[in-house]
């Protein structure tokens, strides 16, 4: 377990390794001057500009040999310093986005955790029974294939717009300040539920197709087939194809998380919800580079800390990682 | 050789594909939308960017459509966007495959320290999430086209077809022919090329519709938060535009459903007639 573990923790380090040095890169090495790109955007005066220009060669730190540039921007990594917005001046961006993240848990947790339980429980059922499975199967690659924005713009238009009955903007609503009350809970709790169930629902179509697929997989296996023969009940078969059919789903869902996260980030900005997919839009509008690159690493570490969290889920759940049976 | 095997083989396969039901919806959704981004820019005089029109009008016979905010005409920017979808499908869709069959092939096939050092990097590159590094490379780019959008598409999203293609390589090379391929003295790029791929081209064409299917989504999303192409048009900068114009609050639906409506389907149609592909080549999943 320990090797296993440890192996995963290597390359875990590792690409955080490569993913810090591919934001300390791409700023200095692309092709055009960011830096002039940059003031070229704010057209100021010239003696404006002059200042400008030398506060962002300070903050990049172009005066300095590379490598030194390369070391000091890994020790302000781990002092918290992502640098300062230009969007919300003088703002740090670690501030910004530390207010972002509780947004993104909140509207990112439940939706992966619920559509992953109901998604395989579904697919599981429509193993089974015929006419579950020809509603079903349809129904999860149509919602597969819709990009994440579309279905919420779909929901926002149908149920916000149309129906009036949900509002399409906002984590809660404009008139009240957050605070802990029952009031402003339900209020968040309404802002919150279309970007929930547009990201649930596409997620929920994945699983579904995937357990149903797998359950059938195993079912057809030697060992279904051999309990089958002992006379063993159909739904003790049905429970130990379910069990062997999680596994995949759960190193599916270490891979999907990827995908899940860009899923939000675009989900977020329909619904204006104040995650880190929000300020990334922000960004972009507003020309804030240090705010993107922020945005950036923390995409990679929480992507990061979730695949660590499924890989121990994994090794609690299969026991074969534990005795060091599989390697991967 | 005899000649005869191949065409059997051939002619075998394309029965099981036109009886194929999955196949045949999937290829029929596809072919619609081909021809549509083939032949709908032809059918409209409206420049995609141009004010032509009466503001936020919804479908007429005129617009048919509709109109944006602006006036700009809403069918002539989806006929052009579905070009664009299409583009960065093909050439997003194929780098990716090229460098995942490349990284496969040659991992599962060298194997060692190759293979080791080739499959720490593919592991890496997979759990990096692929829009992520897209959005930092899309935001310092000043000038961006949708050859160079599709270009780091399929830069960053080869790693799982990689895997899939190493793990195949590794049981196709212990296997007799390759053996008796190594001992007549061919290179190992002849064997690669001419002993390993063929066997594997039914698998090749599977992951090339999914990395296909997986650009366009991409795309989408990409140019949807503000990183699309800086000229031109494409499905997902329409959705961005209806949003950030508040074609939601305005209830402008012709703005805001037809472009996310043209992704949904073509994706949907590739994974289905990607489920309807494995079917025809692997016998075991045909519906009897």
């Amino acid at each position: 377990m320990g090797r296993y573990l440890g192996r995963k923790l290597l390359i875990y380090l590792l690409t955080f390794f490569v993913a810090v040095s591919i934001d300390w890169l791409i700023p200095r090495f692309m092709p055009g001057s960011p830096v002039e790109t940059m003031l070229a955007r704010f057209s100021l005066r010239a003696d404006a500009t002059e200042v400008l220009r030398s506060y962002y060669i300070r903050a990049f730190q172009l005066d300095l040999p590379l490598w030194q540039q390369y070391l000091n921007f890994w020790s302000a990594l781990f002092r918290g310093d992502l640098g300062v917005s230009t969007w919300l001046f003088p703002q740090p961006v670690f501030e910004i986005i530390k207010r972002a993240v509780p947004y993104d848990l909140f509207l990112l947790l439940p939706a992966i955790v619920l559509s992953w339980l109901a998604g395989n429980r579904v697919g599981a059922m429509a193993a089974r029974v015929r006419w579950l499975d020809n509603t079903i199967l349809p129904l999860g690659y149509v919602l597969t294939a819709t990009p994440y924005m579309w279905l919420a713009l779909v929901l926002a238009w149908a149920l916000g717009n149309v129906a009036g009955l949900f509002p399409i903007a906002g984590a809660y609503s404009f008139a009240v300040r957050p605070h802990l009350s029952w009031a402003f809970l339900l209020d968040a709790l309404w802002h919150w539920f279309l970007p929930f169930l547009s990201l649930f629902l596409v997620m929920f179509g994945g699983w579904a197709i995937g357990m149903r697929n797998m359950i059938i997989y195993e079912l057809e296996s030697d060992y279904s087939r051999y309990l089958e023969s002992l006379g063993t009940p159909r739904s003790l078969i049905r429970k130990y194809a379910f069990r062997n059919a999680m596994l995949p789903q759960i190193t599916g869902l270490a891979l999907q998380l990827g995908t899940m996260v860009a899923g939000a980030l675009a989900t977020e900005i329909v619904f204006a919800y104040p995650g880190i997919g929000y300020l990334i839009l922000q960004g972009v509008q507003n020309q804030d580079y240090f705010l993107i690159q922020g945005c950036f690493l923390f995409i990679i570490i929480g992507v990061l800390l979730a695949n660590f969290i499924i890989d121990i889920v994994y090794v609690v759940v299969d026991p074969r990682t534990r005795l060091g049976m599989t390697g991967e | 050789m005899d000649t005869e095997r191949p065409r059997r083989v051939r002619s075998e396969f394309l029965y099981f594909a036109l009886r194929n039901r999955k196949l045949r919806i999937g290829l029929g959704i596809l072919f619609f939308f081909v021809l549509f981004a083939l032949i709908g820019p032809l059918l409209t005089s409206n420049d995609p960017n141009a004010y032509v029109g009466p503001l936020a009008q919804p479908p007429s016979k005129e617009f048919w459509f509709g109109t944006t905010t602006f006036g700009q005409d809403v069918y002539s920017q989806f006929a052009h966007g579905l070009r664009s979808t299409f583009i960065v499908g093909l050439i997003g869709g194929g780098v990716g495959t090229l460098i995942g069959v490349l990284v496969g092939l040659v991992a599962g096939y060298r194997g060692g320290l190759v293979d080791e050092i080739l499959n720490m990097f593919t592991n890496i590159v997979l759990i990096i999430p692929t829009l992520a590094v897209l959005i930092i490379i899309a935001a310092y780019l000043t000038v961006r086209g949708i050859l160079t959008e599709s270009l780091f598409i399929g830069l960053t999203a080869w790693p799982w077809a990689a895997r899939a293609i190493r793990a195949q390589t590794f049981s196709l090379r212990v296997r007799e022919f390759v053996d008796l391929a190594r001992m007549s003295g061919r290179s190992t790029l002849r064997i690669l090329l001419t002993e390993i791929a063929p066997n594997m081209m039914s698998y090749l064409l599977l992951v090339f519709i999914l990395q296909f299917g997986g650009a366009i989504l991409n795309a989408a999303t990409l140019d949807f938060i503000g990183l699309g192409p800086t000229q031109g048009m494409s499905l997902g900068l329409m959705m961005n535009n209806a949003v950030l114009w508040a074609a939601l609050q305005l209830g402008m639906w012709w703005w805001l459903i037809p472009p996310g409506a043209a992704i949904a389907a073509i994706v949907g149609a590739l994974y289905v007639m990607n489920v309807g592909l494995d079917e025809v080549f692997n016998p075991k999943l045909r519906e009897m």
